[in-house]
């Protein structure tokens, strides 16, 4: 496997801060516009982490206008350039798929401490 | 110089291009190989070079034949041994041996391996074929159909595409581009998927390979000389 790491040693984003599923995150990405480029932030609460190594991707979930609005990243794409940890949440399980049935108060999650 | 190499299929994964898009690649480990044998139209018939490919492990017990033609070569005896063609006007010797850089990257290559064996397939899987309802009573779920109706033409035709034993084949590739070649690790990748499991043998030649050209290192000095040659005569 060790020629395989070597591929993916070098795709891998180092620079990005450590980050657990239930953490409220603002992900920084890379817009293009033609020629011009700018920095959208998304910012959202990790419900799920996928796959390691090149492949890694999370999904992020946030409530937009009262609609869920959930964006899958891969972890180590060019297009991210930077992730923030506003907020780590008290969480019991890898996926919190649940959030998706629940709404208002009782889709918060609770501070980690 | 030389066609080809013998490789060996390590995994796939995933890489990002400058936009930011992912691409497939498959990592390959190619080379080194030597040259066991070198074929001449006088002697075999047809020109090419016999290459092994040079592994940490050879073939673990070896039969007298091949122990005799490796000793040749002064290697331990391969696993794998394969014809390539080669530019004829180069100079190759038996023994010399052969690196990944003989690719470069962006160049294209054809891949060689040997597809998963399926086993006994049916028709949906082997050929694609859509099938039938899999409810409202239908009785008729994966089968093939009707393969020669009883007036005309009363027979089955030739080449009928049914149900039988797929993959295991010798499948090929062609034009991948390579993403890296790297000397040092004896490391090819590719963009795209080729066949066969991880750890299975590939053959890797070179897309555009004209085996009658002038190799390509040794055309700036040898115009050289013939211009020298041409000056001379006119003086």
């Amino acid at each position: 496997m060790s020629l395989m790491n070597l591929v993916e040693e070098e795709q891998l984003n180092k620079n990005l801060d450590p980050f657990k599923v239930g953490d409220t995150l603002k992900v920084h990405v890379i817009i293009r516009e033609g020629n011009k480029e700018r920095i959208q932030i998304f910012r959202g609460d990790v419900i799920a982490k996928r796959r390691t190594g090149a492949g890694a991707t999370f999904t992020v979930r946030k409530i937009s206008f009262g609609v869920g609005v959930e964006r899958v990243f891969p972890l180590h794409s060019k297009m991210i350039k930077k992730i923030e940890v506003v907020r780590h949440g008290k969480v019991r399980r890898a996926k919190l798929y649940y959030l998706r049935h629940l709404k208002g108060k009782a889709a918060r999650l609770k501070e980690a401490r | 110089m030389v066609e080809g190499l013998i490789g060996r299929k390590i995994g796939i994964t995933q890489n990002f291009d400058e936009q930011g898009n992912v691409f497939p690649v498959t990592v390959i480990q190619a080379g080194p190989c030597m040259i066991f044998q070198k074929k001449t139209g006088k002697k075999d018939g047809y020109s090419s070079i016999q290459i092994g490919f040079i592994e940490e492990k050879g073939r673990k017990k070896p039969n007298k034949p091949l122990t005799g033609h490796s000793e040749k070569a002064g290697v331990p005896p391969p696993k794998i041994l394969r014809e390539f063609r080669f530019i004829e006007q180069a100079e190759v010797k038996v023994g010399d041996q052969f690196f990944v850089d003989i690719f470069e990257k962006g160049e294209k290559v054809h891949i060689t391996g040997r597809s998963k064996g399926k086993g006994f397939a049916g028709v949906i899987k082997r050929w694609g074929y859509h099938g039938g309802k899999a409810s409202h009573g239908s009785m008729f779920h994966r089968r093939p159909g009707s393969i020669g109706a009883s007036a005309y033409p009363s027979r089955v035709f030739k080449g009928k595409k049914l149900p039988g034993h797929l993959g295991d084949n010798k499948v090929t590739v062609r034009n991948l581009t390579v993403v890296r070649a790297d000397k040092e690790n004896n490391l090819l990748v590719v963009k795209g998927a080729i066949p066969g499991a991880n750890g299975g043998y590939l053959l890797i030649k070179k897309a555009n390979f004209e085996p009658t050209a002038v190799p390509a290192k040794s055309t700036p000095s040898d115009e050289k000389k013939t211009e020298d040659k041409k000056t001379e005569d006119k003086k």
